[in-house]
């Protein structure tokens, strides 16, 4: 039917590899600037301010990253909104991203041991002080591993850009098997190389969480 | 911009939604029920002795939670049909859906397993309980006891990653908003709809998994730990 693989397919792939690093970029760098601004919010002094990110949070969670693709790419035109798939998908992750990195950065937040902040309003450090000299660096150390290990689940969620015609390693697995009529064997393809792009993360992630002692468990998406 | 939204044309499809919900939660319990199962049997495999079965549990649950549910779901769906087997995109989707959540269960479970002090069951073998004996009173239970939270929010992940199994037309709830869209153009005020449906969904699983604590845990339930 459409002749065998050979070294193009193979660059096409590659190719669609790339697009699917450089989309879990996008979802980690605007999901994690969102999700700061989520984990600061979750333990505002404000009440409002709280009970709207809480909110936020238990919706995202409760809402497939599927349903906000579509709604972003399929939604936002019937409101005459004009989105090309990378700005949905792009968007819908950094939305979904947020509502996790923001629920595990305030764990992590919550978890520097009392005395800390106590000791640090003792010496007369104002609130923005306080936060960025004393509590986010031990923070951040808490937040590494869990983090790392998220990464991992977004490196696999960017296959759901495919459904809105972005081209990254699944989409360009199903063009390919649209000439090729391979389907097993180019997914096992397509399988191998996500594994590829994932283990070694993973593999960090468990180091350090060796090296930190255990951690509460964190819940992953498939 | 012309904000024109009509939700009332989507809600008077209100039965074909439901009949989607329907599947999405019968998806989600068969996933949810063997999927447990196979969590069990693979943490007692990682520590198995033998370390054969060992590596194979190990391999198992690595090549799942290293790549996306979507291509596991293609290639159990693509893998059968190029063996000449046909079932429905229902029945592959559940058996994806399945080894998707056997593999991450696999991983909480055996956390659990492996926080039940060692002289616990150094106590049980004192007593010369028999290793089946051992696992059920002492390991399983206690385990599953510790790690319940962690296992209801998988179980709910699940439920919401079943969307994905639109893909190959499985008539879930993210199929049939997919169809009534496509047919009122409505798609805004579909997928808001649908992604209400969905949280309703978790609220209604985390609401069942609690009543199901209290039910397995009546320990717990004496002592007043919240779960």
């Amino acid at each position: 039917m459409g002749g065998s693989l050979n070294i193009n397919h193979l660059m096409f792939l590659g190719q669609g590899a790339l697009w699917t690093i450089g989309l879990s970029l996008i979802g980690l760098i605007g999901g994690g600037i969102a999700g700061f601004i989520i984990a600061l919010c979750r333990i505002s002094p404000s009440r409002v301010v709280r009970l709207l990110s809480a909110g936020y949070v238990q919706l995202i969670q409760g809402t497939p990253l599927l349903v906000i693709m579509f709604l972003t790419y399929f939604g936002l035109p019937t409101l005459g909104l004009t989105v090309s798939p990378l700005t949905a998908a792009g968007a819908s992750l950094t939305i979904y991203v947020a509502a996790y990195l923001g629920e595990i950065w305030r764990g992590c937040i919550q978890s520097v041991p009392r005395p800390q902040w106590e000791a640090a309003e003792g010496l007369a450090l104002s609130r923005v002080q306080r936060m960025t000299k004393v509590i986010l660096p031990q923070a951040v150390r808490i937040a590494t591993p869990p983090t790392v290990g998220f990464m991992v689940q977004i490196i696999k969620n960017t296959s759901l850009a495919s459904v809105v015609g972005f081209v990254e390693l699944a989409r360009s697995g199903q063009i390919i098997n649209n000439s090729l009529f391979e389907p097993f064997l180019i997914y096992a393809i397509i399988a191998v190389i996500y594994f590829a792009l994932c283990y070694p993360v993973s593999r960090i992630s468990r180091r350090l969480e060796a090296r930190d002692g255990p951690v509460r468990p964190i819940i992953e998406t498939a | 911009m012309n904000l024109n939204l009509d939700f009332a044309a989507i809600l008077e499809r209100w039965p074909v939604f439901l009949d989607g919900a329907l599947l999405t939660l019968e998806l989600a319990f068969i996933a949810t029920v063997l999927g447990a199962l196979i969590g069990a049997l693979g943490a007692i495999g990682r520590r198995s002795s033998h370390p054969l079965i060992a590596r194979i549990c190990g391999i198992y649950v690595e090549s799942i939670r290293n790549t996306p549910l979507l291509v596991q779901i293609f290639l159990v769906y693509f893998g059968l049909a190029s063996l000449g087997m046909k079932f429905s995109a229902f029945t592959v989707a559940a058996a994806a859906l399945t080894i998707n959540v056997g593999a991450y269960t696999t991983e909480i479970m055996r956390a659990g397993f492996d926080s039940i002090p060692r002289g616990q069951i150094e106590a049980a073998e004192g007593l010369a309980l028999s290793r089946p004996q051992i696992y059920w009173h002492v390991v399983l239970w206690p385990a599953i006891e510790k790690v319940y939270p962690a296992l209801t929010s998988q179980f709910v992940l699940l439920m919401l990653a079943s969307s994905v199994t639109s893909q190959i037309s499985a008539e879930e709830l993210t199929a049939v908003a997919n169809y009534v869209q496509s047919d009122t153009y409505r798609a805004f005020e579909t997928y808001i709809l649908v992604a209400i449906a969905y949280v309703f969904l978790s609220l209604i699983m985390r609401a069942g998994f609690w009543l199901l604590g209290l039910v397995l845990f009546p320990r717990r339930r004496r002592l007043g730990t919240p779960l």
